[in-house]
């Protein structure tokens, strides 16, 4: 109650419009469920592809869709995009350090699966060897194993 | 873009907030971004591991069960949760939007129904978790092939488990704040207060919840 009036510019927007921001909602929602379909309708057209370049690109389109999913969210829902650009600056430029981390931490596990098959004929073996599909319930407790192999 | 602000407005000669946004907002917008690289952090790690592997299970044979329907229906089940999320993300904008226009009523019907929508991907959860552990999937334990037909480590269920989990966990307690703030809001609270911020807060941290789980849907289920 007493500190009500230090922030009394910022609390509520006085000429608040209730309507518009009900419709801008209503817009992100049907946004956000579109694009939700589609990267649904991307997911299962992957499913019948097989050819490795043509899925990575998939994937790739997927994570685009992801991203502007969340841009919709982080914009619209928890309403960033209308704060003061100081404080969006505040958040957004150190989460740019994950930029750094997807590149850096895929790059390496990357080179390690490379590094591995080049020095390590057991494991390329291992990989190759296919199995029989497991019979349902039998696998119980079976197929404990070392967790990074 | 950025609000509009007059030029000639000193936001930092004090008296003001000057990021215009109340304290407890702001933590809370700080505390979201450290979970944010909690989430990046465990991610990351999941795309490393899946980076240095020859191999991965197929999502689409590993989820692709529906309670009722049973298997032989991949992304149905998980594409159902998403819209769960979606819409109890909605009907939590809806909350905070009455709480602006300081509409008590309406404030109780939208948390109502926020907290109905995490209660039903909560649940969603919990029978995707029996139905996998039931497979013999678990920490430490994993029964699906590789996509190529190989045998695959436990990566991939260790991953699953500790990530949804970790997720999930963060539902139950947006659950559980959604819940206080539904009783704070019938008990006139924030009217007293004279603000809705509260409720604010609260869709903040809800929505991030809805937002991790958009990156947690495309890691595992769709790519």
């Amino acid at each position: 109650m007493q500190h009500t009036d230090n922030f009394q510019e910022i609390t509520h927007h006085h000429d608040y419009d209730r309507e518009a921001s009900r419709k801008e909602v209503i817009r992100v929602t049907v946004i956000l469920t579109v694009i939700t379909l589609v990267e649904l309708a991307l997911g299962f057209w992957l499913m019948s592809i097989h050819q490795e370049l043509m899925r990575h690109f998939i994937k790739g389109l997927i994570c685009i869709f992801m991203l502007a999913k969340a841009f919709y969210i982080v914009g619209y829902f928890m309403h960033l995009k209308h704060e003061l650009r100081n404080m969006i600056m505040t958040i957004v430029v150190p989460l740019l350090l994950f930029v750094w981390f997807i590149i850096a931490f895929l790059a390496d596990g990357n080179s390690y699966k490379n590094l591995r098959n080049k020095y390590d004929p057991h494991h390329v073996e291992e990989s190759k060897t296919k199995v029989d599909k497991p019979v349902h319930g039998e696998e119980h407790g079976a197929k404990k194993e070392g967790a990074i192999e | 873009m950025a609000q509009a602000v007059p030029a000639e407005q000193k936001w930092w000669s004090g008296g003001k907030s000057p990021f215009n946004v109340e304290y407890g907002k702001l933590m809370m917008w700080y505390f979201l971004m450290s979970d944010a690289f909690t989430f990046g952090a465990f991610l990351i790690s999941y795309g490393t591991i899946r980076f240095s592997s020859n191999n991965w299970p197929d999502p689409n044979e590993v989820f692709q069960s529906f309670p009722g329907l049973g298997s032989g229906y991949p992304l149905a089940f998980v594409s159902l949760m998403t819209f769960i999320l979606i819409i109890s993300s909605v009907t939590m904008v809806l909350a905070v939007q009455a709480g602006h226009a300081m509409d008590k009523k309406s404030v109780i019907k939208y948390l109502i129904w926020t907290i109905i929508g995490g209660l039903a991907f909560l649940s969603c959860q919990a029978w995707e978790w029996t139905h996998l552990h039931h497979e013999g999937a678990w920490w430490g334990s994993n029964p699906f092939l590789n996509m190529d037909g190989t045998k695959a480590s436990t990566n991939f269920t260790n991953f699953f488990f500790t990530i949804t989990g970790f997720h999930g966990f963060h539902v139950f307690s947006g659950v559980i704040i959604n819940i206080i703030m539904l009783i704070m809001t019938i008990n006139d609270v924030f009217e007293r207060r004279g603000h809705y911020l509260m409720i604010e807060k609260a869709g903040l941290y809800w929505h991030f919840v809805d937002l991790v789980w958009v990156f947690v849907f495309t890691c595992f289920y769709l790519i």
